[in-house]
Order: structure tokens, then C-alpha cells, then sequence
């Protein structure tokens, strides 16, 4: 009997810390470079960075190359107003964009999701078919549509709307279209999955007790609707903060988000201490509102209980 | 339950509902096909048929749900075929209950007060009222997965009645709950229902809860009605083959009539002989019939019943032997096949506690049943 139960427990045993090893092999050890290395001070040196653990030179070595580390580099970060500015910058364009997703993305989860039963299927292939093509080539696509002799400035021009060509591409609402553009799938699906899950009686329950379609929609179906909604912002509000190309190819040099400080720093100034710190900052930024949905999804676990 | 506890001919009056030759399509199937039906005020009536009859689309167009294609319902005597369904004095109970997750057992039953923009202070007393009716005092801040079956069908039907609706609609109510629990929800329900004297329309598949709770049963099939009446009508007396049938257990016995005198018929059955029957109280007009006999009105006994017992010509004596034995607790089913060929299926109550059956399978037996016990159906 004991042998019984450990041919069945091993493997469900070994299910049950992969994801652990996984994130501990290609997120914590990786991450935990990221940390050494915003701990350390540039050189012109290869790899860029000081002190290098040596760990031939022994433990005297190590335990100085401990002591050398120092955190300058976060220091910088706050004392100087490029970088808080980018951050700002960042979160500002994310929240901006998630709003402006979820205003576009609801409905058309709600009208998928009303769509009937046969259709759906074909809808959600609609939604995902742009992942055929790749992103950069679609983003380069806007930059054609969205230029100074563009498809936007050349079909306002026909319809007489303008008189002139406007000036879109270099511009924060060029990012906007890009980022609500390149991310509307991934706030669409996660609405569509909860909306569609919600029994039609519900809605047939709440007309039969005498509300309107708007108060039943208010009332029911947007509160159950919440998971859906926090899915949709986390899968958009955290790449958003971190988005590099979108920005960098569509608005203009105005202004930085903290992906673009971060490429330059790296790539521009070698600096890879700066740059990782600029790194382990962001993800402190993101952690917040994941810990947030967390705590949310878990009080409304228990409540549910 | 009975006639004579609910008759619907002493309720008042004009009906409260009428549903007048209304029709509805989906796509080329016909769900309801021209049904008119008069239901009063008070009364407790079932809608019952199988699965795919149409009795939960008529449902839904008391309801507003869906609309009539063709036809008229009057509620008090207005038209509602138009009216939207939360606009309609009309509440329904859901099969699954439709409870909303999101909101607790008291939210749930004011749902439909605050909808109706009653005082805060009135809401509060009539959920209360409906707590305290369905009795879930103490669960009205759980939400409802934190209910069990039976509570939760109980928050459906408080949420339902909050409204005080002129007729509560009920989809297969009960569905959803096991056996002893849907016996003892029935009672209550009648219960309810006479003390609220609210109309309530129940639909179900299931014959023995539309016989327990309802005054009047409709019994639906393929869209039409086939026979409305009370539940000891729709047994002792039912209006065709298909009803039998569908009601309870029945023998059939399909025949000619060779003779009829004094009220009584004489069949020329293919499977168990002459078989003299009552005549029926509507007029034949075809001689192809079937002699339908419930099981537990037919009797067994080892030579038949003593010639005194009534008119013994009047009765009729079926030989066979014991072909099958059911057990059941309460009653005992044999199955008998009949020398003249046909097999016929008759209940007896286990009165005693004895150890074995009064019967053993291959044991010949005599089955009588008197000609009042036999109805005559077209074919």
C-alpha cells in the first residue's frame, strides 16, 4: 500500500513545485543578477560593472566584494528628475491607456459574449487574428497610416474635414492609438471569458424583478463582471509601465518612459548598474498593484466561502 | 390537492389569466401551437409535460420573455402580450434559482422592493416578512454559495414573492432538490400558496409533484394541450392514450367492441379475451378502442373471487401466471402474463410484514378488475 501511494504522490509531488522551480530558475536567479548588478558601480570594463564576484579568489574576496557593494545608484535615481519623471511618465501613460482600453474593450466583450453561441467562436478569432502578424511590423504599419502624407491625413484631406495635414505621428496620441491598438486583445479576452460565464437567467432574473437593461447591467452583470475588469487592467497596466517600443516609435522625444531611460542608460551610456537599478525600481512599482488585486481577489475568495 | 379541498369552479369569478390561441415559432419548430387556457385567481396550476413540450416556452411568455407570434394573454383582462417582463405584475421563480452571487440574502429578496422604489423602512420590514416566511432567519447576510440546495431555493422563492406579484411563475422549482426534500418543499409550498391565495403557475416534468401541489393540472403535449383537469380527473379519468400514459402506470388493452349493454361494454381484446368495461361517459364514435386499468386496481388471487362477491359476472377474471416480481417497500408489482397472451402489470400494498411476497414468479394467479375500473379510450 505504501508503495502504492508513492508511485502516486512522486510525480504529483513534482507538479506541485515546478512552477517554483521555474520561477526560481528563470526569474529569481536572473532577477538576483539584476539586484548585484544596481548594486555595483560602472567601469570601462567588460562586463561593464564593479566589484565581479571572483570566487576562486576566496572568501576574503568575496566578503570585499560584499562590502564594495553600495546603493548609489538608487540614490541617483531619486536625486535626479529624469528618472522620476520617467516613472511618472510611465504610470501616467499606463493609466491613461488602461482607461481608454477598458472604455473600447467592455463593450465589445459584452457584445461578444451576447453574440450567439455559434458566432463566438469566430469572434474571438477576430480578436486574436492581429497576433498573426508580427507586432513591430504592425506598428510600423500606424507609422505608414499615421504620417505626415499618411492613409489618416489623406482620407481627411478627401473628406474635406481638414484643410491641411496635421501633424499625428511624433505625438502622444500617435503612443496612445499604438499601445490601445497593440493591447486591446489582451483586455478584450480576459472581459469576454468572465462576461460569458454569467448565466443568461441572471439578466432575466434581475428584468423579472422589475429592473430596466441599464439597471440590470449596473446592478448585476458589471459588479460580476469585476474579476474580468482586474484581469483586463493587470494584463494591460503592468507591460504598459514598462513599454519600450510603442513609445519609442511612435511619440515623440518630448518626454521618456521609464522603458526608454532604461534602454538608454544600458545601451547609450553602459551604465548597467544605473540600468538594472532603474529595473529593480520598476518592478518594486509593479509589485504594488499586483499585491493590491491580490488581496482584493483573496477577500472576495473568502467572502465567497 | 383534491376537488373537493381546492375546486377551481368555486374561485372567483372571471379569470385571472387568459391565454387565448397563442402561438410561437422558433425558426420552423412549433413550441406552442394555438393554446388557450383560462387559469383563476388563487388557483394553483401545473403546466406538465415531457421535456421539449412547449410548457416552459408558455412559461416565458407569461413571463415576458419571449412574445407570442400569434394569440392573446390578458391579465385581468389587459393585454400583456407587449408588456416588457419588468414591467409585468407577473414574478418568476428560475429553474437554477438565478440567485445574484454578488449579493447577499437579504439583497437578493430586496432586489425587486428597491426596483419598485419602496421606502427604505418598508423594504426592510418586507424582507423580514419573506425571511421569516420561507423561514432563513439568521442566513440573510450569507451569499447565496453559502447556502445549501434547499436554502437557496427557499431565498429564489422569497425573492420571487417579495413583490407580491398578482401570479408567481415557477420553472421546475424543485429540480434541482433531492427526493425527501422536494416531498416536504411541495407541502410547504402548498402550503404558502393557500396562505398567500396568489395565483401560482408551476411548470414540471414531474407527474407525482404536479399531482401533489396543483388544483388543476394542464398536460402538455407537442404544444397543445391535451387535457386540463384536476389531478384525480387527469388519473381516474384521463381524456386519451397519450395522457394515460403519461400519467402514472397503465395496462392497455387494445380491442373491439362486440357487444354493449346496460352501460357496459364487451371488448374483443387480442391479448386477454372478452373484457367487459363501463362505457364511457363521452360518446364513441370509432369501435377500435383500449381498455386502460390502472395496476393497483387490478387484484390477484389464486382462484379468483368468491361468486358472491358483487355481480360476479360483472367482473372480469384474467388467467396467467406470475411472470416478474418487484419489490418496493410500500407495494409490490407483479407482472402477469396472461394465458390469453397479453402481460399486465398489477400493484399490491404490502399491508403485512410477512417475509416473502403473497405471489412467486411461475405461481398461476386469477387478476379481476370490475368494469368501473376500466377506461375506454379511442385509439
Amino acid at each position: 500500500m505504501s508503495s502504492a501511494r508513492r508511485i502516486f504522490t512522486r510525480p504529483a509531488r513534482l507538479a506541485a513545485i515546478a512552477p517554483y522551480l521555474w520561477m526560481a530558475l528563470f526569474f529569481l536567479v536572473p532577477f538576483g543578477f539584476v539586484v548585484k548588478i544596481s548594486l555595483s558601480q560602472s567601469a570601462i570594463a567588460q562586463p561593464p560593472y564593479t566589484p565581479l564576484f571572483d570566487l576562486a579568489a576566496g572568501w576574503d574576496a568575496l566578503t570585499a566584494a560584499f562590502a564594495a557593494l553600495s546603493v548609489d545608484n538608487f540614490r541617483l535615481l531619486m536625486s535626479d528628475n529624469l528618472y522620476v519623471l520617467s516613472y511618472l511618465r510611465s504610470l501616467t501613460v499606463a493609466a491613461v491607456s488602461t482607461a481608454i482600453l477598458l472604455l473600447i474593450g467592455y463593450p465589445i466583450a459584452y457584445a461578444m459574449a451576447r453574440l450567439p453561441r455559434g458566432w463566438q467562436p469566430f469572434a474571438m478569432m477576430l480578436v486574436i487574428v492581429p497576433f498573426w502578424t508580427s507586432f513591430l511590423i504592425r506598428i510600423y504599419a500606424w507609422i505608414n497610416i499615421l504620417q505626415h502624407d499618411g492613409l489618416l491625413n489623406k482620407t481627411l484631406l478627401a473628406l474635406h474635414l481638414i484643410s491641411a495635414p496635421l501633424v499625428w505621428l511624433s505625438t502622444d496620441t500617435a503612443m496612445y492609438v499604438g499601445i490601445v491598438y497593440s493591447y486591446l486583445p489582451f483586455m478584450v479576452l480576459p472581459l469576454y471569458a468572465t462576461l460569458a460565464k454569467l448565466p443568461h437567467a441572471l439578466g432575466e432574473a434581475a428584468a423579472d424583478l422589475g429592473a430596466s437593461p441599464r439597471q440590470a447591467f449596473w446592478l448585476v452583470t458589471f459588479p460580476l463582471s469585476l474579476p474580468g475588469i482586474g484581469a483586463g487592467v493587470l494584463l494591460c497596466f503592468i507591460p504598459i509601465v514598462g513599454e519600450f517600443v510603442i513609445p519609442d516609435l511612435l511619440a515623440g522625444s518630448g518626454s521618456q518612459m521609464i522603458g526608454q531611460t532604461l534602454w538608454l542608460e544600458f545601451f547609450t551610456n553602459r551604465d548597467w548598474p544605473v540600468a538594472s537599478a532603474i529595473a529593480v525600481v520598476l518592478l518594486g512599482v509593479l509589485l504594488l498593484p499586483l499585491l493590491i488585486y491580490e488581496r482584493v481577489q483573496r477577500r472576495q475568495l473568502e467572502g465567497g466561502r | 390537492m383534491t376537488e373537493d379541498a381546492g375546486d377551481p369552479a368555486d374561485l372567483a369569478g372571471a379569470p385571472l389569466l387568459q391565454i387565448e390561441s397563442v402561438e410561437k415559432r422558433f425558426g420552423g419548430f412549433v413550441a406552442v401551437d394555438g393554446l388557450s387556457l383560462d387559469i383563476k385567481a388563487g388557483e394553483f396550476f401545473a403546466l406538465l409535460g415531457p421535456s421539449g413540450c412547449g410548457k416552459t416556452t408558455l412559461l416565458r411568455m407569461l413571463a415576458g420573455f419571449e412574445t407570442p407570434d400569434r394569440g392573446r394573454i390578458l391579465l385581468d383582462g389587459q393585454d400583456i402580450a407587449a408588456v416588457l417582463p419588468h414591467q409585468r405584475p407577473v414574478n418568476m421563480m428560475f429553474q437554477n434559482y438565478a440567485l445574484f452571487p454578488h449579493l447577499s440574502v437579504a439583497n437578493n429578496i430586496a432586489f425587486g422592493l428597491k426596483r419598485a422604489g419602496l421606502p427604505r423602512r418598508e423594504i426592510r420590514e418586507r424582507v423580514a416578512e419573506m425571511v421569516a416566511l420561507v423561514k432563513l432567519e439568521g442566513l440573510e447576510k450569507r451569499k447565496p454559495d453559502q447556502l445549501s440546495g434547499g436554502q437557496q431555493q427557499r431565498v429564489a422563492l422569497a425573492r420571487a414573492l417579495a413583490r407580491r406579484p398578482r401570479l408567481l411563475l415557477l420553472d421546475e422549482p424543485m429540480a434541482a432538490l433531492d427526493k425527501k426534500l422536494r416531498e416536504s418543499t411541495q407541502l410547504e409550498l402548498m402550503a404558502l400558496q393557500k396562505r398567500l391565495g396568489t395565483s401560482f403557475v408551476i411548470v414540471t416534468h414531474d407527474q407525482e409533484e404536479a399531482m401533489t401541489v396543483a388544483d388543476r393540472i394542464g398536460v402538455m403535449q407537442a404544444g397543445r394541450l391535451e387535457q386540463v383537469a384536476t389531478p384525480r380527473q387527469l388519473y381516474e379519468t384521463p381524456a386519451s392514450r397519450w395522457v394515460a400514459e403519461f400519467v402514472g402506470d397503465v395496462n392497455m388493452l387494445d380491442g373491439s367492441i362486440a357487444a354493449r349493454e346496460h352501460g357496459r361494454l364487451s371488448v374483443t381484446t387480442s391479448g386477454a379475451g372478452t373484457v367487459a368495461a363501463a362505457e364511457p361517459r363521452q360518446p364513441l364514435t370509432a369501435t377500435s378502442i383500449s381498455v386502460a386499468i390502472r395496476p393497483e386496481k387490478i387484484k390477484l388471487s389464486r382462484r379468483g373471487p368468491a361468486a358472491d362477491v358483487g355481480h360476479a359476472d360483472a367482473i372480469n377474471r384474467l388467467d396467467g401466471e406470475i411472470a416478474e416480481v418487484g419489490y418496493y417497500g410500500g407495494l409490490t408489482s407483479y407482472k402477469i402474463r396472461l394465458d390469453a397472451g397479453a402481460t399486465l402489470l398489477a400493484k399490491m400494498a404490502n399491508t403485512t410484514r410477512l417475509d416473502v411476497d403473497a405471489y412467486r414468479t411461475g405461481q398461476h394467479v386469477v387478476a379481476w378488475f370490475s368494469p368501473d375500473d376500466c377506461v375506454v379510450l379511442e385509439r
